[in-house]
C-alpha cells in the first residue's frame, strides 16, 4: 500500500516531507485499524486485505476527482464492505449470520477512533503457534502495516516468489484452521504475548545474523521504523504486560544510538569508541523511562534484561563509563531465562572485561561449535578476547572467519582495517 | 540441495585485482569469504575466473562460425566466478550469497541445480 501511495505522490497536490511523513503514519495507523477490523468480522486476512487494497485504488481514482470525504477511514471501509459482500455472494462458504450483519451494518461515517481496535487481536493471529515461527514477523509487517511482500522479501533475504507464497499459505492455514481472532484466555495469554513480541523483535534484528553483533546496536535500519511502530502499539495495546515495555526500551536503546554507529565518513563505529553526543539523548531517556515502568511491574523477563543491558550501555551517555561489573551480572539473568546464542556470547564479551581475556574465552567455548559455523558474531567476539589474551595467531585465524561471514561491506571495511591493529 | 552461486562483478571490481592501493583489502575480502565457506562444510566445487577480457565467445549462425573476444559486450556485470554449495535450502544459499564481497558492488545471482529424473521423482 506504501509503494502504490508513493507512486501517487507526484499526482496529488505537492505535501512537504513532514505532511507526507504525517500522512504516511496516519494511513498506517489506518490501514492496520481498518483491516484488523475487516479481518476479525470476516475471519479471513487474505479477503480483508484484498478489500482493503481495492478500496484504496477506488479512492485513489475517486478522491482527486471528488475531493477527500470528509472522513476518509469510513469511505475506505464501506468500500471494503461492499467489497467483501460482493464476494461473498460468490462464496460457498456459510458465514455466520452475525459475521453478515457486523457487514451490513448501515455504512455510515466510521471515524476510526469509534471502531474497536482489534490489531492486538490480529497480531495475536499473527503470532499463532499454528503458523511458522518464522512466518510471525513477515504476517504482521504485512497484515497489520500493509507492507508488500516484495519490500518484506528483500529485508529477510528471501526471494520475493518465495515469501509471496509462504505469505499466502500462512493466510490459508489462518483460514482453514480458523484461528481464534480473539485475545487469548489469561491463561496462555503470557506464553501468546511471548510470541508477538519475538515476532516483532525478529522484525527489528532482521538480518542481524548476517552483520550484527553481540552488540544489537548494530543491526540494519531497513524495518527499524516499522518494528518500532509495532512495538509501541503493542505497548499502548497491553499496557500491564512488562515484557512489551521491556521490549519497546531495548528497541529505543538501540534507535537512540544509532546516530552514532557511522561517522560522518560513512565508517563504521563500535560501541566502545561511539562518540555519545551523537546519540539521541530523548530516545535514551524515553528507554530509561519504559524500563522503569517495566520493573515497576516486579514481572521480570528476556526483554527487560536485554533492555537493562542497553541501558547500562547508554550509562556512559550520562557518566562517561560503562558499568562492566553490572553487565555482566545483568548477563546471568539474561541467559538465566533466554539460553540465545547472541546472550552467551553477550556474556563473554562481558566476563572478558571484568575478570580478564581467559575467563571470556572460557565462557566462549561453551558455545556449541556447529552452531557458530557461520554466526559473525562469535567470530568478532572470539578474535577480539584472543587478541585481548595476547593469542595473536588464533586472533588471526578467527578475525578471516569473521571477515568471510560479513555482509555489510562498510563492517568488512572495519574488520580490515582490525587486522592490522589487532 | 545443489545451488550455484555465480558472483557477477562489475568492471571497477576487476580492476581492484590489479590495483597496488586496494587490491590487498579486495583479495582479503574474497579470500575470507571463500575460507568460511569452505570451513562451513557447503562447497562442493567453485572456481574464481580470469578477467572477462580474457574470454573468447563462440556463435554459429546459419552455419557460420563466430568466435569474437570478451569481454561480453553491453554487461555491466561479468562472472567472476561461482560456487556449487550443498545447502539445505534456497534461504541459505541466499544468506551465502549476500556474505560475498561482490554483494555491495555487482551482484550473485543464486540458481538451484537441475537434479537427474530418478531423484527429482522422489522430491
Amino acid at each position: 500500500m506504501h509503494d502504490a501511495a508513493r507512486h501517487e505522490r507526484t499526482g496529488l497536490t505537492a505535501l512537504s516531507d513532514t505532511e507526507w511523513a504525517a500522512a504516511e503514519r496516519a494511513a498506517r495507523d489506518s490501514y492496520g485499524r481498518l483491516v484488523a477490523w475487516l479481518a476479525f468480522r470476516w475471519r479471513d486476512v487474505a479477503a480483508a486485505e484484498d478489500a482493503m487494497a481495492d478500496a484504496l485504488v477506488a479512492a485513489l481514482e475517486h478522491w482527486p476527482r471528488t475531493g477527500v470525504p470528509r472522513s476518509p477511514d469510513g469511505w475506505l471501509l464501506t468500500a471494503a464492505r461492499r467489497t467483501l459482500l460482493q464476494r461473498r455472494r460468490h462464496e460457498l462458504v456459510t458465514r455466520s449470520p452475525e459475521v453478515l450483519a457486523a457487514l451490513e451494518g448501515d455504512a455510515v461515517a466510521v471515524e476510526t477512533e469509534t471502531l474497536p481496535d482489534e490489531r492486538l487481536g490480529l497480531l495475536f493471529v499473527c503470532a499463532h503457534p499454528a503458523l511458522p515461527s518464522a512466518m510471525h514477523a513477515p504476517l504482521m509487517l504485512q497484515v497489520v502495516l500493509g507492507l508488500d511482500a516484495a519490500t518484506i522479501a528483500s529485508a529477510f533475504l528471501v526471494s520475493p516468489a518465495a515469501m509471496a507464497q509462504r505469505l499466502v499459505r500462512a493466510k490459508a492455514t489462518i483460514r482453514a484452521e480458523g484461528l481464534r481472532f480473539e485475545i487469548p484466555e489469561a491463561r496462555e495469554r503470557p506464553e501468546r504475548l511471548a510470541a508477538v513480541l519475538e515476532g516483532i523483535y525478529g522484525a527489528y534484528t532482521i538480518g542481524s545474523s548476517l552483520v550484527s553483533s553481540a552488540n544489537p546496536s548494530l543491526l540494519p535500519a531497513e524495518l527499524a521504523g516499522e518494528a518500532l511502530y509495532l512495538a509501541r502499539l503493542v505497548a499502548q495495546l497491553e499496557p500491564d504486560s512488562a515484557e512489551a515495555r521491556g521490549l519497546l526500551a531495548l528497541m529505543l536503546f538501540c534507535e537512540g544510538r544509532r546516530p552514532a554507529q557511522f561517522d560522518q565518513d560513512g565508517r563504521f563505529v563500535p560501541l566502545a569508541t561511539q562518540d555519545t553526543t551523537r546519540w539521541d539523548r530523548a530516545l535514551v531517556e524515553e528507554g530509561e523511562q519504559m524500563l522503569m515502568d517495566a520493573f515497576r511491574m516486579q514481572a521480570p523477563g528476556r526483554f527487560q534484561w536485554e533492555a537493562a543491558i542497553q541501558s547500562a550501555h547508554c550509562q556512559r551517555l550520562f557518566t562517561g563509563e560503562t558499568p562492566w561489573a553490572g553487565i555482566v551480572q545483568l548477563y546471568e539473568a539474561l541467559v538465566g531465562c533466554h539460553g540465545g546464542l547472541g546472550s552467551r556470547i553477550g556474556r563473554a564479551v562481558a566476563l572478558g572485561e571484568t575478570a580478564g581475556a581467559e575467563a571470556g574465552l572460557a565462557a566462549l567455548t561453551d558455545v556449541a561449535e556447529e552452531s557458530v559455523a557461520s554466526y559473525q558474531p562469535y567470530w568478532v567476539a572470539r578474535t577480539h578476547l584472543e587478541h585481548k589474551a595476547g593469542l595473536q595467531e588464533r586472533a588471526r585465524k578467527s578475525l578471516q572467519r569473521a571477515l568471510g561471514l560479513t555482509a555489510d561491506a562498510r563492517i568488512r571495511t572495519y574488520l580490515l582495517t582490525w587486522e592490522n591493529t589487532e | 540441495m545443489h545451488f550455484m552461486l555465480c558472483f557477477r562483478q562489475t568492471d571497477a571490481d576487476f580492476a581492484l585485482e590489479h590495483d597496488p592501493d586496494a587490491s590487498k583489502a579486495y583479495w582479503g575480502a574474497w579470500m575470507a569469504y571463500v575460507g568460511a565457506l569452505q570451513a562451513s562444510g557447503k562447497v562442493v566445487s567453485g572456481n574464481g575466473l580470469l578477467p572477462p577480457k580474457t574470454a573468447a565467445i563462440v556463435r554459429i549462425r546459419d552455419g557460420k562460425r563466430e568466435v569474437q573476444d570478451g569481454p561480453y559486450p553491453d554487461t555491466r556485470e561479468h562472472l567472476g566466478g561461482y560456487f556449487i554449495v550443498d545447502v539445505d535450502n534456497v534461504d541459505e544459499a541466499l544468506e551465502w550469497a549476500a556474505r560475498a564481497p561482490c554483494a555491495s558492488t555487482g551482484s550473485i545471482e543464486v540458481r538451484p541445480c537441475m537434479t537427474p529424473p530418478d531423484t527429482s521423482a522422489r522430491a
